[in-house]
């Protein structure tokens, strides 16, 4: 860790606070006969206490390996990391006490009721048996789960299952929760809860890593975000951050009434104005790429009528998250 | 000129944190940030975790108790059924159980501790491999329980101690069975002097069992788990003197001296030793060090492979 970002931890938070994640050129390559695959090709990130931090990236950006490895399960094959100030490979025991993990996969205890689910896992952690039942009643509560109380975990919905999944994950006041794409194959109305679950949390001072290929997800929640594509970070910051240092583009599209004639771009000059980065002709819709956007839609709409064309339907996109890895990485955001 | 193809509609704005209070599906803020700063501080240490792990271990197996006795009985039971009932009453059979070394043994006496060796093995297996082959399986269950505060060692050790506990009360539970379920004047004769030794046996074939059960578990692919009986379970069982005494096979001296690399015959042959000592069994010795140096190779071997699975 540089001295600068001692410092501003320090300026932050109260002096010599400890990162609640910090790694260095943290490294992943998985072995096979079929040839070497680097996941994760040396991610240096700091993440500082009460903070909500976002992974984003496509699937198979090397977000699962990178909160795998932060979470004890895999294996770094170079560089380091700490969660709560405690090696995750040299010190796993300590880590798995600071941390709480909600993993992509349902990995509730089928064997047992929901009530138990979180009982016991209160217990691994060293409640006694009547500390953990009070524990196990104030979850269920907070997540809604009263009525599924006694159902066994396998019966339950999709997201009940996810509540009681980050439920379980907090049993122990966890320092740091790692949440592994928690909204991923749920619907629209249950992601929404559980973006206030976790808004609360946030705001309780809960500690969260997120990895998510939902941009609006990232937009929505994240303090800071760290886009990562093919095992690295492509850029790191808060949202305005990213969209002002990452160049961000808007993207201007109109319909017209009929098709644009051709030679259209190269007669009106788009190329040389109002910082376009790209234009796209398409039957009767045109897309233009800008930096600099402030006016750019009026005019367009000027330079159509001067060719005879009416405008159908206009839109702009702003810079967000997926214009900011558009202009990151030169490809469109997969999800 | 680049073109680039941008997908239509840009990100929505979800709800606020101002939302919140106003919550659907009945979730109540204040008691979510409760959760957070009204939290009991854990303080977990090893003994505390590994003795919730094997709780939760009694918990399941109370719940199951009946699929899992049901299991358990059902073989022996329909086997001695046959083999010390049916048999001897429609004059079969018994030809076959009457050689080989016993000298007037009746087949009843010869399955008494094959039988319960069997169980050790059935139930070692049943309640080590299959769990963790599920645990492994698709969704990664493990998972959940390799983030417990304990180093993943522990977490191996405490799967061998709950498939052995598993295996240890399956054989209990066979032992009246085939004591009392055979035709008149085919009672088994059994006579145990040193009922320690008997404990003892028992224990560490169930150690045993469990401790291949954890390998088997950590080294089987899921998809393949057929496999397990075609392969392992069946002829650990017909070739583990289950229902012939070891001593016996002199005759085939080729097969007697292979059937000493399958842990079975060891089960067999200590539980002969203390039940139905009249009969010939395997040197003690034989059979302590095959039940302890089985279960400390198979553990070590079991807790490596374990671990590679879990950690990647």
């Amino acid at each position: 860790m540089t001295s600068a970002t001692v410092q501003e931890v320090a300026d932050k938070e109260s002096p010599g606070i400890v990162p609640a994640i910090q790694t260095e050129d943290l490294r992943k390559t998985y072995k096979s006969a079929r040839g070497d695959v680097e996941a994760v090709r040396g991610i240096s990130l700091e993440v500082r206490p009460g903070e909500f931090f976002g992974l984003l990236g496509p699937n198979g950006a090397g977000k699962s390996t990178t909160i795998g490895m932060l979470t004890t399960l895999v294996h770094p094959t170079g560089g380091r990391a700490l969660v709560a100030g405690h090696d995750v490979v040299k010190d796993t025991v300590a880590v798995k006490r600071r941390i709480g993990v909600v993993t992509q996969n349902n990995t509730l205890d089928m064997q047992l009721t929901v009530s138990e689910n979180l009982e016991f896992r209160s217990r691994f952690f060293g409640l006694s048996s009547g500390e953990a039942k009070k524990r196990a009643a104030q979850l269920i509560d907070a997540f809604g789960l009263g009525e599924r109380r006694k159902a066994m975990a396998s019966d339950l919905s999709g997201g009940q299952a996810r509540r009681l999944l980050i439920a379980r994950a907090l049993v122990h006041k966890p320092d740091v929760l790692f949440l592994d794409e928690p909204t991923a194959a749920l619907d629209p109305q249950t992601r929404v809860n559980l973006w206030s679950i976790l808004s609360v949390l946030h705001e309780q001072g809960q500690t969260v890593l997120l990895t998510t290929h939902y941009m609006e997800e990232a937009e929505e929640l994240c303090d800071r975000i760290a886009v990562v594509d093919h095992g690295r970070v492509l850029a790191e910051g808060t949202v305005d951050e990213l969209k002002q240092n990452a160049g961000a583009v808007t993207i201007v599209t109109l319909s017209f009434e009929e098709q644009i004639p051709q030679g259209f771009a190269e007669r009106a000059g788009l190329a040389d104005m109002h910082g376009v980065t790209s234009v796209e002709i398409d039957g009767d819709t045109l897309k233009v790429v800008s930096r600099e956007p402030a006016g750019l839609l009026g005019e367009l709409v000027a330079i159509g009528a001067r060719e005879g064309l009416l405008v159908r339907d206009a839109a702009t996109q702003k810079p967000s998250l997926e214009t900011v890895f558009l202009t990151l990485t030169g490809r469109e955001y997969r999800e | 000129m680049a073109t680039t193809a941008i997908r239509p509609g840009g990100p929505g704005k979800g709800p606020a944190g101002a939302d919140i209070g106003a919550a659907a599906d009945g979730l109540a803020a204040a008691s979510i940030a409760a959760l957070v700063n009204d939290a009991p501080v854990p303080r977990p240490t090893l003994a505390k975790t590994f003795w919730a792990m094997m709780t939760r271990e009694f918990r399941v197996l109370r719940r199951n108790a009946i699929s899992t006795f049901t299991r358990s009985v059902m073989q022996p039971l329909l086997f001695v059924f046959v083999f010390a009932y049916v048999l001897p009453k429609i004059g079969g059979g018994m030809v076959v159980a009457g050689g080989g070394s016993g000298g007037g043994a009746n087949f009843a006496t010869i399955l008494v501790p094959g039988l319960m060796a069997s169980m050790l093995l059935m139930q070692g297996i049943m309640g080590t491999t299959m769990p963790l082959v599920m645990e492994f399986s698709w969704q990664r269950t493990i998972e959940d329980r390799a983030l417990a505060p304990v180093p993943l060692r522990m977490l191996a050790i405490q799967k061998i101690l709950a498939g052995a506990i598993q295996s240890f009360i399956g054989a209990c539970i066979v032992f009246p069975i085939v004591l009392v379920v055979h035709a008149a004047g085919q009672a088994p004769h059994v006579d145990v002097t040193n009922w320690a030794l008997l404990l003892v046996i028992l224990v560490f074939g169930s150690t045993m069992t469990a401790s291949l059960g954890l390998l088997l578990g950590t080294i089987m692919d899921p998809r393949k788990m057929q496999m397990l009986f075609a392969v392992i379970l069946l002829p650990l069982t017909m070739l583990g003197c289950v229902y012939y005494p070891w001593s016996a096979l002199h005759t085939i001296r080729w097969l007697q001296i292979a059937t000493l690399v399958n842990p079975m015959v060891y089960m067999a042959e200590g539980l002969r030793a203390v039940l139905t000592p009249s009969l010939g069994h395997m040197p003690m010795w034989a059979v302590f060090l095959a039940l302890i140096g089985g279960t400390l190779l198979f553990g070590y071997l079991g807790t490596r492979t374990f671990r590679n699975r879990v950690v990647n």
